[in-house]
Formats: structure tokens, C-alpha cells, sequence
């Protein structure tokens, strides 16, 4: 801590002059660089019609309340449609994570220096492409409907799951692992009983917490038209139907509440 | 785990003698496991029932699919350049601004949320925030604004900002309700007013998690902005979104590509800013 001396005594103060002096120019390059972003998303704006939200927002919402309820009859296959993305979508991608996670976690992968990089690759590049995206490509390929919804869901989710399973995988203890090759295991065996048993519990609290996560994307991936509640949504949308709008938001609110809740329920029990 | 019940529950050295060791299961109670079991497998059976699939048309895809895979070889990044360049601008001018507006409102939102800090009613309205702003997705919000605001990267913008504040505003309070109360306890013995308290009781403490998260956000934020465009609220989605109607896999597969390069980037930066802060 630098002390200054004035002609008053000497003045305590946090940082001495060029910390300070650099700190200043990190913020100033920080604001005008916040300025200049702000200044582009300004110029794409139509600002008469951001005046004239308020009026706008108001409108929407008198037109959308209350909801149809009557529209729910619509929506039960919907709903099981969503929830069958998640689940399936969770299920396939556990599937496929499992033997990336292995491939990648440095205490288990055959070749550290050529599989676990590309172990690594898949993780990254499923896990930085949004669902919705996946959903796009997939319909492209594999036509619209909800199969495509549980591919992109299971794609988009061994990234997730992987990284988070290979991580838990490293932090195995070793002695355990140790001690079953120690009894003449095969490479299987010790798998089978030093590292799965290790690893269950993590196993089981990321299946769980990626299903709350999928169900939340799996209500919108009918956007793009990869089945579930979400093609109500956009039919609704497109024909401006606000109260069937506002009865479909309450709904996948509500289911969004219930499997976070059922998530950390499960999640208490098994940890 | 007591002790004591599960001594009582298992036999002992003894009895264990000569009999064969099974793998314990992961759920104790036999007619639980039993019944999460059959529940499990039904629910699968009529789940897969349910889903209608055109096997045909899967197979006929299964040449775009093809298709798709080999543009990665060869995307193309030149001739829609214009497109992917704007688009890509506003994405990270969307990601930008709206990280920082965020970050900033959840702040004060986050001191309010922290329960060893704020008086109960504030305690309760910022919970409240926070509880809205994450059980809302950002792609529903932002269908929400586009039709409030207009087409345009505004939508996009305050659509990530709200976002961000359930995300951090949350964290950061669970940081903040888990610090060491006795360097707070401390400041205020100083005689500190409220702010001073904050200043230097609190800040000092949560900081290097606050920075962290912060990196965490603007990386997935910049994700969150690749897909806005696919409801008009601005960034490179729609100009993704126009190249897979086009069937112009070479170009969506550079927009990927370039998706995919940023997110990386983004990635190793923010964990070294989290290395060099922690």
C-alpha cells in the first residue's frame, strides 16, 4: 500500500499511481467500447416504435388475458410430446456421453494425446451450438417432427453431460481403483467395479439435472418446428391467437417449475 | 450416515463368511427399486410408442445429412461474407451490451437477494426477480419483446440483459449469503456507513467470484445471441436460419464454424481471467 507524502503528513491511500492510472484507462476503454455497441444497437432500432411500447405492451396484454382454457384440450398431446423429447433426448444422449466421458477423462482414455482431444472436440462443439440450431439442421435432414426434436436434444446434450461425467471421472480416488487391479482385474473389471461405483452418484445427478434442462428447451424447440408444445406456440403466434398465447406461457411456465422442483427433489435424495 | 442403523441393517463378519458378495444396489428398498424400475420401462415403452417416425423419409435425409457433414469440410465463408459479418457484429455487439447492462442491474439486485444483507420485504421482491427472470426462457422473452419493440437487435439486447440478471443476480446472492461474516462484522465496528460496509466488508470478498461468473455470462449470452435471430431480435441466427432454408450447407456450416471458434475463445479467456482472479 503506498503512502504519500504531502505537505500535510503522509496520506494513506489503495493503490499508488500507475495501478490506479491503468486501472482508470481498463475503464475507459470498457465504457467506449460499451458506448460504440450501444451506438450500433441504437441506429438498427426504430425508435418510434420503441415509444410506442408502452401503448403496444399493454394492447398485447389485454387481448391475452385471460387465457382460453378451453384451448387445453389441445395441448395434453403437446405436453406429452415435450416431455418424451426430454426424456428420450436425455436418455440417447447419456448413451453417447458415457463413452466420450471415458475417452476424455485423462485417468481412463487409451491415448491421451490422439482420442482425448477429440473426446474434447466433441464436447465442445455440441456444447456451444444452442438446441434450437441443432433442431434447424435436423429438420433440414431428417424432416420435421418430434424425432428430430430428440436427436437435437441428445446431440446438444453429450457435451453437457460428458464434461461434466469426465470431471467427475478425474476425481475418482485412485487408491479404490488400485486396489481392484491389485486382485488381477481385467481393464472391464475394474471398470465395472473400481470406477463405476465411483462415478454412479455424479451419474445420476447429471441425467437428472440435464432432463430439468431439457424439458425447459424442449418446450421451444417446436419453434423451429421439432414437435412438442412449441408448434402450438408458434401456431398461435402466427395467427395472433394472444389468450391460446398466454394459456401455452402458463403452461410451460408450470412445467418448467415442476421439473426443476422433481430435479431437486431427485437430486436431495441421491446426494 | 448413522452408524449405529446400519450395523443393525447389515450382518455381520460372521454370517458374511462363505457366502458370495453382491454389488450393493443403488436404491435400497427392494419393492422402491422394483417399482421405479417397472415404472421406468413402462413409461419408455409408451413413450417410444408414441413417436412417430418416417423411416423413409429419415433414410432419403440421410444424403443431406451427408451433405451437411462434408460442407464442415469445405465451408464457405465467402460468398454470403457481407451476411456473416453484420450478423456476427451484432451478435457481439448484442453479447457486449447486454452483459454489461445486466451485470450492472443484477448487482444491487443480488445485495437485495443475499438474506444476510437486505431486510426481508426487499429480501423478498428481489427473490421474486430472480424466480421470473430465470423460469422464463430467453427464446420466449424475446418473442415477447420482438412483438413489444420491433424487429432489431433491441429485442436481443434487453432480452439477454434480463436474462443475465436471474443468472448472476442469483449466484452472486448465494456468494454473498456464504461469506465470511466476521471481515463484514469487522468494518462495521469501524463505525462504517451501509455503503462502506459494502465497500469494503463485502466487495472484497465476492469479487473474484463475481468476475468469474460475470466471463461465465457474456460466453454463454454470446451462445444465446447466435439463436435470437431465428425470432427476428437480431445477430447472426437469422442469417443462419435463411442458409439452412437455402439448403446452403457450405455457408451454415462457416457460421457454425465461426460459432463454435468464438465460443471457444471465449471459453480459454474467461478461464484464465478465472485463473489469474481466484
Amino acid at each position: 500500500m503506498p503512502v504519500i507524502e504531502t505537505a500535510k503528513g503522509p496520506e494513506w491511500r489503495l493503490r499508488n499511481q500507475r495501478e490506479a492510472l491503468t486501472r482508470w484507462s481498463f475503464w475507459l476503454v470498457g465504457v467506449v467500447v460499451f458506448l460504440w455497441c450501444w451506438a450500433r444497437i441504437s441506429e438498427a432500432t426504430t425508435w418510434f416504435f420503441v415509444w410506442d411500447a408502452p401503448s403496444i405492451a399493454g394492447d398485447i396484454f389485454e387481448r391475452a388475458t385471460p387465457p382460453r382454457w378451453s384451448y387445453m384440450d389441445n395441448l395434453w398431446l403437446p405436453i406429452w410430446d415435450t416431455l418424451n423429447i426430454a426424456t428420450l433426448g436425455t436418455i440417447g444422449a447419456l448413451i453417447l456421453a458415457v463413452p466420450v466421458a471415458f475417452l476424455a477423462a485423462r485417468n481412463t482414455t487409451p491415448s491421451a494425446l490422439f482420442i482425448r482431444p477429440i473426446a474434447l472436440l466433441i464436447i465442445v462443439s455440441t456444447r456451444s451450438i444452442n438446441s434450437l440450431i441443432w433442431a434447424l439442421l435436423l429438420i433440414a435432414i431428417i424432416g420435421p417432427g418430434v424425432f428430430a426434436g430428440i436427436v437435437a436434444i441428445a446431440i446438444r446434450s453429450i457435451g453437457f453431460c460428458a464434461k461434466l461425467l469426465y470431471e467427475a471421472i478425474e476425481e475418482i480416488d485412485h487408491t479404490q481403483v488400485e486396489a481392484i487391479t491389485a486382485t488381477g482385474a481385467s481393464r472391464w473389471q475394474v471398470m465395472v467395479y473400481g470406477i463405476v461405483p465411483q462415478i454412479m452418484p455424479a451419474f445420476a445427478g447429471i441425467s437428472v439435472f440435464r432432463w430439468d434442462i431439457n424439458i425447459r428447451e424442449s418446450t421451444v424447440l417446436g419453434l423451429v418446428g421439432a414437435g412438442g408444445i412449441g408448434l402450438q406456440l408458434q401456431a398461435s403466434l402466427n395467427t395472433l391467437a394472444w389468450p391460446q398465447v398466454s394459456l401455452i406461457l402458463l403452461v410451460i411456465l408450470a412445467a418448467v417449475v415442476l421439473s426443476e422442483w422433481v430435479s431437486a427433489k431427485v437430486r436431495g435424495a441421491i446426494i | 450416515m448413522n452408524v449405529t442403523s446400519t450395523r443393525d441393517a447389515s450382518p455381520t463378519l460372521e454370517e458374511m463368511v462363505g457366502t458370495r458378495w453382491r454389488r450393493p444396489p443403488l436404491v435400497q428398498r427392494v419393492w422402491l427399486r422394483y417399482a421405479l424400475l417397472i415404472g421406468f420401462a413402462a413409461y419408455l415403452v409408451a413413450a417410444i410408442a408414441s413417436v412417430e417416425v418416417d423411416w423413409l423419409r429419415v433414410y432419403q435425409g440421410l444424403d443431406r445429412g451427408a451433405a451437411f457433414v462434408m460442407a464442415f469440410a469445405k465451408p464457405d465463408f465467402v460468398s454470403r461474407a457481407d451476411a456473416i459479418w453484420n450478423g456476427m457484429v451484432e451478435s457481439i455487439v448484442i453479447t457486449v451490451a447486454s452483459s454489461v447492462v445486466g451485470i450492472l442491474i443484477s448487482i444491487p439486485i443480488a445485495l437485495g437477494a443475499a438474506r444476510n444483507i437486505a431486510p426481508v420485504p426487499i429480501y423478498m421482491i428481489c427473490r421474486g426477480i430472480i424466480a421470473v427472470s430465470r423460469a422464463l426462457q430467453e427464446i420466449i422473452v424475446a418473442i415477447l419483446l420482438v412483438a413489444i419493440f420491433g424487429f432489431g437487435p433491441l429485442a436481443g439486447f434487453l432480452t439477454l440483459s434480463f436474462a443475465t440478471i436471474g443468472f448472476l443476480s442469483k449466484l452472486l446472492a448465494e456468494d454473498i449469503e456464504s461469506m465470511d461474516r466476521s471481515q463484514a462484522e469487522a468494518v462495521r465496528a469501524t463505525g462504517a456507513r451501509w455503503s462502506q460496509w459494502i465497500d469494503y466488508g463485502v466487495k472484497p470478498q465476492v469479487i473474484p467470484r463475481l468476475i468469474g461468473l460475470s466471463m461465465y455470462r457474456v460466453d454463454i449470452n454470446f451462445r444465446e445471441s447466435a439463436i435470437l435471430g431465428l425470432v427476428g431480435a437480431g445477430g447472426i441466427g437469422a442469417t443462419l436460419n435463411t442458409a439452412f432454408d437455402r439448403y446452403e450447407y457450405d455457408t451454415a456450416a462457416a457460421i457454425l464454424l465461426l460459432i463454435i471458434g468464438i465460443v471457444m475463445a471465449l471459453e480459454y479467456l474467461s478461464g484464465l481471467i478465472r485463473a489469474r482472479v481466484q
